[in-house]
C-alpha cells in the first residue's frame, strides 16, 4: 500500500505562521478524528460524539473549524510554537516545512520493534515574508485569508476521494490505528515533525524531529 | 430493479440516513450563516441522539422548514434539496449569494456497506461541509451582518435554480458518497460578482404615508417559499427539544420574508419571544421602497429597540431602527445621492425611530442642492410620517432616489464631494469591489522624488513632508465597506474608536512640515544666526553678571 502524500504551500507574514498552520492541521485532523470508541461484549463498538468549534484568526481574515478537544489543540499549538521559534532563530530565508503523518503500527515479534507504516502525509511548506507598511499588512491579512480558503477546499477535495483508510480495528488492535490517549476525541495515530530549509528545500539546521506521540518503540 | 439487491433493513436504514443527513446539512449551512461562531462539545460517551457522531445542534424552526420543503420525500435524481442563501440590504434590495445543493445521481455502488461505510462517509461529508461553509465568500459577509444587511435562507426541493447568482458564479464541491441507490453529491454554487444588479429592474413606488400593518395576512405569493433570516435564534421549543442556548440571551425577533416581485416588498414580521410558542403569527409591514432607509433590524442582539415606532402597541415586535444606510449615525460623511443633474448632492438619512433617534444627525448638505436637505431628524414620537420631513420636499416622487453609502476609506484625503461617483445607481454599491490603486501610484510606497537639497536638515524635512503631501489623490475609488478597528467594541456608543478614527484620519498637514515653509524658516534661522551672535557678544558683560548671581 502506498502512502498518500499531499503538499500545501503558504506564504505568510511572521505573525501569521501559527494561525495558518493551525488552520491547516486542524482541518485535516477534523476529518481524521472520530469519537471515542467504546467496545462492547459482542465485538461491536459504539462511537462517541465529536463537537466542533469555530476559531477566528487574529492576524488573518479567516475562520477555521476544529474538533472540540482542548488537549488536541494544545498539542498542536505546542509543536507549531516550536516551529515558529525555530524559524525565527534560524536566521535563514524564512523557509520551513511541517509534516503531519498518519500511520499504523504493525506489531512485530520480539526482538523486532513495531513498525510504523505511514498511510497519509500532509506537508505544509511555509515561506515567511517581511512587510514594511501597514497597508501591505492589511492586504496580506486578506490575501492570506483567501489563500487559506483555497487550501481548505484542497484538503476537503483529498478527503472526499475516499482512498485508503485503515480498517476499523478490533479492541485489541485499536491502539495500532488510533490515538486513544485523548479524553474526548480519537484521531488516527499521527506524528508531526518539521524542518527549517533553505531555498532548495534541504535542511540547513539540525532536523528537529518532534514526535507528539510515542512512535519509535525501542 | 436496482433496489432488489438491497435488503429491506438496509434500505430502511439508508433512507433514514439520507433523511437525517439532509436535515443536518441544512442545520450546518444555516448555522454557519447566523453571523456568530458555533461551538459544540465533544462527548466521549455516546448519547445516542447525535447523528453521524457529530454534535450538530438542531434549531427547531430550521428543521421545521427543511421538513416542510422535503414533504416526506428524499433527494433523488432530478429532485434535489437546495438551501439558498441571500442577502437583503436595509433598503430592501436582495441578492442571492449561494445555493447549496444536495443531489442524487444514478451512479450506484452496490458493494458498499450501508450501515457502516455509508454512515461513516456521510459523517465525513458533514465535517467537510462544516469546513467549507467557513470558506465561501458569504461566510465573512454573514459574520458582519446586522447593521446594513441581513442574511436569509430559503429551502426548496426540486430543480436547482442557479440563475440568480449572476454571471461567472463558481462552484465548490463539498463531497460525494456512493450508496446502493445512487451517489449523494453536496456542492455549493456561489456568486462572486457582488456588484451585480438584479435583472429585475428595481421599481420605485411612492412612499406610503403611514404604515399599514395587517395581522395574519396570508402570504400573497404562495408559490415561492418564504425566506428566513439566518440570525434567528430561539430557545426551547414546545416540541420538547431543548439544547443549550447558543449565545447570550437575546430578544428574539423572527422575521419571515416573502420573496417579492419588483413592485412591492412585503415584510412580514413574526412575533416571537421566549415564552411564546412556535411563531406562527405574522404581521405584515408594507414598507415603501427607495428613499426610505427604513428597514428591519432583524437581529436585536446588540441594539435594543423601543417598539414605540409605527404606532404599534405590541411590545414584542422588535423594531427596525433606521439605517442611514446603516452606518454610524454620527459620521458626517455618510450619504451620497446622485441628483438628477448628475451632481453629487448629499441627502439626509431618514428619520430615525427608536433608540437611535436622538443621535441621528443628518449629513451635511451641499448648498447647491437646497431642495434635498432635511435638517431635522424626526423624534421618536413622530411615527406616522415616514417621509423626509423637510419643507423642501415637494412631492413624494422626490424621494425616489438611491440612497446608499459611500464610506471614505482609510488614506483618502479627498473630500467627498469631489469624489466622482460613476455607477451610483446600482443597489449594492456598497459592495462594489474596492479599486485599490496600483502600488506604484501609492505615494506611501513610492514617495515622490525629492528635489536637490542643500543641507541635510532640509533633506530630512522633505522626506517627512512628502509622505503626507499627495496622499489620497490617487485613492478616489477606494471604498471601504466596513471599518472595524481592532479591539474596539461595536459601534453602539456615539463616539467610539471607529468613529474617532474616521473623523480624525485626515488631519491637515502641519505647516512647519511643508517643504517650502520649513525650508524657508530654516534658511532664515541660519541666516540670522551671525546677527544674533553679534548682539549677544555685545551684551556679554551682562550675561557674565547674571551667571555670577546664580553661583
Amino acid at each position: 500500500m502506498n502512502c498518500r502524500s499531499e503538499v500545501l504551500e503558504v506564504s505568510v507574514e511572521g505573525r501569521q505562521v501559527e494561525e495558518a498552520l493551525l488552520a491547516v492541521l486542524h482541518t485535516v485532523l477534523l476529518h481524521r478524528s472520530t469519537g471515542k470508541f467504546h467496545y462492547k461484549k459482542e465485538g461491536t463498538y459504539s462511537i462517541g460524539t465529536v463537537g466542533t468549534q469555530d476559531v477566528d484568526c487574529d492576524f488573518i481574515d479567516f475562520t477555521y473549524v476544529r474538533v472540540s478537544s482542548d488537549e488536541l489543540d494544545r498539542a498542536l499549538r505546542k509543536v507549531v510554537g516550536e516551529f515558529q521559534d525555530a524559524l525565527r532563530s534560524s536566521g535563514g530565508d524564512g523557509l520551513g516545512q511541517m509534516s503531519l503523518e498518519f500511520y499504523q503500527k504493525k506489531k512485530s515479534r520480539w526482538p523486532f520493534s513495531d513498525e510504523c507504516i505511514p498511510w497519509e502525509v500532509w506537508t505544509v511548506k511555509v515561506h515567511v515574508v517581511a512587510l514594511a507598511t501597514e497597508q501591505e499588512r492589511q492586504i496580506c491579512r486578506e490575501k492570506v485569508g483567501e489563500k487559506l480558503c483555497e487550501k481548505i477546499i484542497n484538503i476537503v477535495e483529498v478527503m472526499n476521494r475516499h482512498e485508503y483508510l485503515p480498517k476499523m480495528p478490533t479492541q485489541s488492535e485499536v491502539d495500532n490505528v488510533f490515538d486513544t490517549g485523548l479524553r474526548d476525541v480519537q484521531p488516527y495515530l499521527y506524528k508531526i515533525s518539521f524542518q527549517i530549509t533553505d531555498a532548495l528545500g534541504t535542511s540547513v539546521t539540525t532536523t528537529m524531529r518532534r514526535l507528539i506521540k510515542d512512535t519509535l518503540a525501542l | 430493479a436496482m433496489e432488489t439487491d438491497l435488503n429491506s433493513q438496509d434500505r430502511k436504514d439508508l433512507d433514514k440516513f439520507i433523511k437525517f443527513f439532509a436535515l443536518k446539512t441544512v442545520q450546518v449551512i444555516v448555522q454557519a450563516r447566523l453571523g456568530e461562531k458555533i461551538c459544540t462539545r465533544s462527548s466521549s460517551s455516546p448519547t445516542g441522539s447525535d447523528w453521524f457522531n457529530l454534535a450538530i445542534k438542531d434549531i427547531p424552526e430550521v428543521t421545521h422548514e427543511a421538513k416542510k420543503a422535503l414533504a416526506g420525500q428524499l433527494p433523488a435524481v432530478g429532485r434535489s434539496m437546495c438551501v439558498e442563501i441571500s442577502l437583503k440590504t436595509s433598503e430592501g434590495d436582495s441578492m442571492e449569494l449561494e445555493i447549496w445543493c444536495l443531489e442524487m445521481n444514478e451512479k450506484c455502488d452496490k458493494e458498499i456497506k450501508v450501515s457502516y461505510t455509508v454512515y461513516n462517509r456521510l459523517s465525513l461529508l458533514l465535517k467537510s461541509l462544516l469546513a467549507i461553509t467557513r470558506v465561501t465568500p458569504a461566510y465573512r459577509l454573514s459574520r458582519k451582518q446586522g447593521h446594513e444587511y441581513v442574511i436569509l435562507y430559503r429551502i426548496y426541493f426540486g430543480e436547482v435554480q442557479l440563475n440568480g447568482l449572476g454571471e461567472g458564479f463558481q462552484t465548490v464541491r463539498v463531497g460525494t458518497v456512493g450508496t446502493p441507490v445512487g451517489t449523494i453529491t453536496l456542492s455549493c454554487a456561489y456568486r462572486i460578482n457582488l456588484a451585480f444588479m438584479s435583472t429585475r429592474q428595481f421599481e420605485r413606488t411612492p412612499p406610503i404615508m403611514g404604515i399599514i400593518i395587517d395581522h395574519f395576512v396570508d402570504r400573497p405569493y404562495p408559490s415561492s417559499s418564504p425566506m428566513h433570516p439566518c440570525n434567528y435564534r430561539t430557545t426551547g421549543e414546545d416540541t420538547g427539544v431543548t439544547y443549550p442556548s447558543v449565545e447570550d440571551s437575546q430578544e428574539v425577533c423572527t422575521t419571515s420574508f416573502s420573496t417579492s416581485p419588483p413592485s412591492q416588498c412585503v415584510f412580514t414580521v413574526t412575533k416571537a419571544h421566549f415564552q411564546t410558542p412556535t411563531p406562527v403569527v405574522t404581521d405584515t409591514l408594507r414598507v415603501p421602497m427607495a428613499g426610505l432607509a427604513f428597514s428591519h433590524q432583524l437581529s436585536s442582539s446588540r441594539l435594543s429597540y423601543q417598539p414605540a415606532a409605527l404606532g404599534v402597541e405590541s411590545a414584542d415586535l422588535a423594531y427596525p431602527v433606521v439605517f442611514a444606510a446603516g452606518l454610524n449615525a454620527t459620521h458626517p460623511h455618510q450619504l451620497m445621492v446622485p441628483g438628477k443633474e448628475g451632481g453629487v448632492p448629499l441627502a439626509p438619512s431618514q428619520p430615525a425611530h427608536g433608540a437611535q433617534a436622538d443621535q441621528e444627525r443628518l449629513a451635511t448638505c451641499s448648498p447647491s442642492d437646497g431642495a434635498r436637505c432635511a435638517a431635522t431628524p424626526s423624534s421618536s414620537e413622530d411615527t406616522e410620517t415616514v417621509s423626509n420631513s423637510s419643507e423642501g420636499r415637494a412631492s413624494p416622487h422626490d424621494v425616489l432616489e438611491t440612497i446608499f453609502v459611500r464610506k471614505v476609506g482609510a488614506f483618502v484625503n479627498k473630500p467627498i464631494n469631489q469624489v466622482t461617483l460613476t455607477s451610483l445607481d446600482i443597489p449594492f454599491a456598497m459592495f462594489a469591489p474596492k479599486n485599490l490603486e496600483l502600488e506604484d501610484a501609492d505615494p506611501m510606497v513610492n514617495p515622490p522624488d525629492s528635489p536637490e537639497t542643500g543641507s541635510p536638515l532640509q533633506g530630512s524635512l522633505h522626506s517627512e513632508g512628502s509622505s503626507r503631501g499627495s496622499s489620497g489623490n490617487t485613492h478616489d475609488d477606494f471604498v471601504m465597506i466596513d471599518f472595524k478597528p481592532a479591539f474596539s467594541k461595536d459601534d453602539i456608543l456615539p463616539m467610539d474608536l471607529g468613529t474617532f478614527y474616521r473623523e480624525f484620519q485626515n488631519p491637515p498637514q502641519l505647516s512647519s512640515l511643508s517643504i517650502d515653509i520649513g525650508a524657508q524658516s530654516m534658511a532664515e534661522d541660519l541666516d540670522s544666526l551671525p546677527e544674533k551672535l553679534a548682539v549677544h557678544e555685545k551684551n556679554v558683560r551682562e550675561f557674565d553678571a547674571f551667571v555670577e548671581t546664580l553661583q
